[in-house]
Parts: C-alpha cells; sequence; structure tokens
C-alpha cells in the first residue's frame, strides 16, 4: 500500500487525519469529524459560500478555479433537482492525492459534499470514483453506510429537518471522465464525451440539473474551512491562492511521497528539501509541475513559487500538483513519446484535431525514437501540437499539446539527435553500462 | 440470465440512486465482469433489458472504458503502469521482467489461463512508482525480484 511521509515544512490541513484510523467513524468523531456540517446546517447557503470564496480555494483537479464562485454560478431556485458531483476519478499522469484521502479519510470528502449541498441547496451528492481504485469505493461505501446509520446522511439530518443523500459511484477506467461535462455523462451511463459548454454544469449539469462539480481534495479542504474560518485558510497560502495543496512528488527523488505544504511553497525547495533531492548519481534534467499535461520547466527554471499565478507566469501550470522530476538519464524524446502515447490511447476521437494530432504526434514520435526521424519532423510535431491548441470541445487536445511544445521549445537539440538514422543516444548508454 | 444474489442485491439498491435506469450502467458492467471474467453476449443483452437500452447502445459504453472487455484474461491479470512516473523509475524493465517471466507478450495469457499481462495507463501510484496492480491490488516500489516472488508464490498457490 501508498505509504505516507511526513516532513517539517508540512502543514497538515486535508491530511491532517492521515494515519490516524479515520475511517473509523467513531474516530472520525473523536478529530473533530461532522462538526463542519454541524455548524453548516446553522448557516444560511449564502455565508457558505462568503465563507469559502474568503478562503480564496480554487480547484484542486487542475484548473484551478475558485470554488466559492463555482458554487455561486448555481441558480437559486431551480425547477430541476440541483446536484453535487464529488470527482475522484484521479487519472492524470503523475497524480496520486485524492487515493490517499479516500483512503485515509473518506468521511472529510462525505462532508465537503454535504456542505456544497447545502451551500446550492441540492439534496443529493454522488461521489465518483476511478473504477481501478475498487479497495476505495469499498472503504468509501462503507463510509457512507456508517454515516447513513447514525443519521448523519439522509432524513432530518441531525435533526435539522435537512434531507441529504450521498451515493458512491465506480468509473470503469477512462482519463477523459476526469473532465467534468464527461464525468457526467459517464455517470448517466454513457461514453465519457465531453458536452459542449456553454451551458456549464452550473446551469445545465446532471439530468439537466443545476450542478458543481468539485475534485476530491477541493471538497476535502471544505469542511476544514467551515470550521477554522475562510480568512485562517486564506492566510495559509499565497495572494489569491488560499490554503494548502497536497503534492504529488514523483521520479527518481530520495524521498518521493505525497507531501501537503502552504500554496506558493518554492518548488526547488520541494524538490530539493522535502524530497531529499535526487536519487544519489542522478541530476536534474527538468520538472513536469502539475501532472503530464502541463509544460516542462528546465533545470534554471525551478525558482517558483507553486501556485496557480506563480507557475502560469513562470510558463507552466500548477495543474494536478503531480510533481514529475526528470533526471539525466530520461531521454526528453521517449518521454514524448510516452505522454502522447497516453493523450492518444485516452481520446475519446470526438474532435478531429485532438484524435488524429495526437495520433500522427505519437506516429512521428516512435519513427523519431526508433532513429527514423528526418530533419522536417521536429517542426511538424510543433505545428500538429499548435494546431491542437484550443481547438477541441475539452482540455484533453490542449493537454497533449502543450507538453510537446514545450519540449521541443526547450530540449529541441535532443529531439535534433534522433535524426538522420542516429539511434537513441540514451538507449545506446543503456547498453554499454549493460555489456 | 440470472444474477448472483450479490448482483441482484446491488442492482436492486443502485437503480434507487438516479433518476434514470442507465446510470448504473457503467459500475454494473465492471461489477457484472468481475462475477463472470468478461462481458458475455448474455450479460450484455440481460443488462441491456433490465436498464431498456438496446445492447448496441450498451457495447457503445462497454468499448469507451478501458476496464471493461468482451474477452477473458488470466485468472491473476498483471496491469503493469509505464506512464511516466513508472517509466523515470524502471518501469520498462519490470513490463519486460513480467512479459519474459511468464512468456507472454502484451495482453497475452498464459496457456494455462492463470495469468495475463497488459501494460496499463497511470494508476495513481506515480510516488510509489513503479507500480502495477494484480486484479484489484496495487503492488509498489517494484522490483524484478518482487515480480519473481509474486509469480512464484501465485504459481505455488495453484499447485496446493
Amino acid at each position: 500500500m501508498a505509504y505516507l511521509v511526513s516532513h517539517p515544512d508540512e502543514v497538515k490541513v486535508v491530511s491532517k487525519r492521515f494515519g490516524k484510523g479515520a475511517t473509523d467513524l467513531d474516530r472520525y468523531l473523536e478529530l473533530d469529524g461532522y462538526k463542519a456540517l454541524q455548524k453548516a446546517l446553522t448557516m444560511q447557503p449564502d455565508a457558505i459560500i462568503n465563507e469559502v470564496k474568503a478562503s480564496n480555494l480554487r480547484g484542486r483537479g487542475g484548473a484551478g478555479f475558485p470554488t466559492g464562485m463555482k458554487w455561486s454560478f448555481v441558480p437559486k431556485q431551480s425547477p430541476k433537482p440541483k446536484y453535487v458531483l464529488c470527482n475522484g476519478d484521479e487519472s492524470e499522469p503523475g497524480t496520486c492525492k485524492d487515493r490517499l484521502i479516500f483512503e485515509h479519510d473518506p468521511h472529510s470528502v462525505i462532508e465537503g459534499v454535504m456542505i456544497a449541498a447545502l451551500a446550492v441547496r441540492s439534496k443529493t451528492g454522488y461521489i465518483y470514483l476511478r473504477g481501478e481504485y475498487r479497495y476505495l469505493i469499498q472503504i468509501m461505501e462503507k463510509a457512507v453506510a456508517d454515516a447513513y446509520a447514525r443519521g448523519f446522511i439522509g432524513k432530518n439530518i441531525f435533526g435539522s429537518g435537512v434531507d441529504l443523500d450521498i451515493f458512491v459511484h465506480s468509473g470503469a477506467g477512462a482519463y477523459e471522465v476526469g473532465e467534468e461535462s464527461a464525468l457526467m455523462e459517464s455517470l448517466e451511463g454513457k461514453r465519457g464525451v465531453p458536452r459542449i459548454r456553454p451551458p456549464f454544469p452550473a446551469v445545465v449539469g446532471l439530468w439537466g440539473g443545476p450542478t458543481v462539480i468539485n475534485n476530491a481534495e477541493t471538497l476535502a479542504s471544505v469542511p476544514h474551512i467551515i470550521l477554522g474560518g475562510g480568512e485562517w485558510f486564506a492566510s495559509l497560502g499565497a495572494p489569491k491562492n488560499g490554503g494548502t495543496r497536497l503534492f504529488c512528488m514523483s521520479g527518481e527523488l530520495e524521498r518521493p511521497g505525497v507531501y501537503e505544504l502552504p500554496m506558493g511553497y518554492n518548488l526547488k525547495k520541494m524538490i530539493y528539501d522535502v524530497s531529499g533531492g535526487m536519487v544519489k548519481g542522478k541530476k536534474l534534467k527538468g520538472v513536469v509541475p502539475g501532472g503530464s499535461s502541463v509544460q516542462i520547466l528546465t533545470a534554471d527554471e525551478l525558482d517558483v513559487a507553486m501556485d496557480f499565478d506563480s507557475v502560469l507566469k513562470a510558463g507552466s501550470m500548477l495543474g494536478s500538483g503531480g510533481v514529475i522530476v526528470i533526471d539525466e538519464q530520461m531521454c526528453i524524446v521517449k518521454f514524448a513519446l510516452r505522454v502522447t502515447q497516453f493523450y492518444q490511447h485516452e481520446s475519446c476521437g470526438w474532435c478531429i484535431p485532438c484524435r488524429e494530432g495526437t495520433d500522427w504526434m505519437k506516429k512521428t514520435l516512435v519513427r523519431m525514437h526508433s532513429g527514423g526521424g528526418v530533419a522536417k519532423d521536429i517542426d511538424n510535431l510543433k505545428y500538429l501540437a499548435e494546431n491542437m491548441l484550443g481547438r477541441t470541445f475539452c482540455p484533453l487536445g490542449d493537454a497533449a499539446a502543450m507538453p510537446i511544445i514545450s519540449y521541443i521549445q526547450k530540449f529541441r537539440s535532443e529531439f535534433e539527435d534522433h535524426l538522420n538514422g542516429k539511434p537513441c543516444p540514451y538507449e545506446k548508454v543503456a547498453e554499454v553500462a549493460l555489456a | 440470465m440470472k444474477f448472483s444474489d450479490q448482483l441482484e442485491q446491488r442492482f436492486a439498491t443502485m437503480v434507487t440512486h438516479y433518476p434514470t435506469k442507465r446510470s448504473v450502467l457503467v459500475p454494473m458492467l465492471l461489477y457484472i465482469q468481475d462475477e463472470l471474467g468478461t462481458l458475455t453476449d448474455e450479460a450484455i443483452h440481460e443488462i441491456a433489458q433490465r436498464v431498456e437500452l438496446s445492447e448496441l447502445e450498451v457495447r457503445n459504453v462497454v468499448s469507451y472504458y478501458s476496464m471493461l472487455r468482451t474477452h477473458p484474461v488470466g485468472k491473476y491479470n498483471f496491469q503493469v503502469c509505464t506512464n511516466v512516473s513508472c517509466l523515470l523509475r524502471g518501469a520498462d524493465d519490470i513490463f519486460e521482467h513480467c512479459k519474459k517471466k511468464l512468456g507472454i507478450a502484451n495482453k497475452g495469457t498464459t496457456p494455462d489461463g492463470l495469468f495475463t499481462v497488459e501494460e496499463v495507463e497511470c494508476i495513481g501510484a506515480c510516488s510509489w512508482a513503479p507500480a502495477m496492480m494484480l486484479n484489484y491490488d496495487f503492488h509498489e516500489n517494484l522490483t524484478p525480484e518482487k515480480i519473481d516472488q509474486l509469480i512464484d508464490s501465485l504459481k505455488k498457490k495453484e499447485q496446493q
């Protein structure tokens, strides 16, 4: 199982119950569980939204949209039922944080969904988990059943007169379903093909009703905001980037793991102090700071504050919080090929630029990496990627294009080293080392 | 076709969770597959009737989701992640080692029907790479030695 790590610089909010047995409802209650929900039940819906607005909480799935604002878009009156949908379809390569929340603190997600439901006056919440997370679905189902048994969910919760239902829903393997409109399609029992927007889910969502969709980490932050106050949460982070974030450190690091650090924490420190730096004998080549869909940063570009705005200014994105550290022994062309292979596999095929673009990029990279590349391949790759940008229904096309453009911009010489029949220089090194 | 009692119960509960019947489709298909090993024609026919869809509509959904399949796999399905975080920590070697040790290619099954090896996309074990799933169980921080031990212990278990 995924083991937990710890570092003195961590500020544990979302992870404060990790490793403390909080899957057990009584233990959760000892650790301030369901207090936030009870407090929220005494608040006006607008007051809940204002508290979340004041917290500067921004979507932890990757887009970084202000959560309170998202909730405020839901119309107060609606002829159709309103819904809250927790996105636990975590599948952005490099990201493994929601898994820990579901595993160690399932009730915090339930509480977050319920508070969101109170804020938008909804009576039904769904928690969607990726199908591969079967053991977590079992944990979540048990948590929901336990909470129902105590009357925390269901009819007249905590004697408030409010009825609220929560259901757990399993996916069956699809990256694209992490996109919010595709997630709704999947929950409705269809292929996870994204919907055109507008209308946005806040107005027309699940079964046509107004729907709030938030990432699991976002929702798990909400109870802490309600108990500690929006101002307190905001003060933990950086300007306009409230709170803390679970950063998933991966690659050849001494101490990889998921660390909860304040928004705006320095990336270089995150790698060299918190994660213990590179494994002995390895040198850092580049960093993908927010899951595989974002632009690469070179070894000289790491002095950046890890919040949504600062990383954007530095030419990449904070994304999903998956910090992938690439060492000198990794070939960038091979890395680009693996990233492209992923997006090609996951493209639903609805939008032609994405379906054809990812396929042609993959074919070009396969050929290049196996020694059959020609000079114009590099510009062709860039051309393909640039023509996918902004031309698809959902962000998958952008996610496939942006990293490739950045690899070519920043590591062009590595692509050139693969041309005109030259075999991959990195594979050769490996072979020599083996001989 | 009759579902097992467990499946019947799950279906009966789940249909009450949503305003439309077809909303149970994706999870139900996975639970059916868990029991049958694969989504048989019979099973697709049955679920289509229950959620009031055509078989074609159900197959259209099945083909979208990477975990759903209409062909059987081995009793022990090794799903090895080779995506970037695992790649950086030697996933290619792990994947090659699995195939070599079992004598099968990607998506192949051993003649005794026990083992399947499959290259899969990110399974959310990036900080504990390289990783794989054996059916629904995560195995992390893999080494070729750990793979050997795992396969040997499963073979031993089957001989008993």
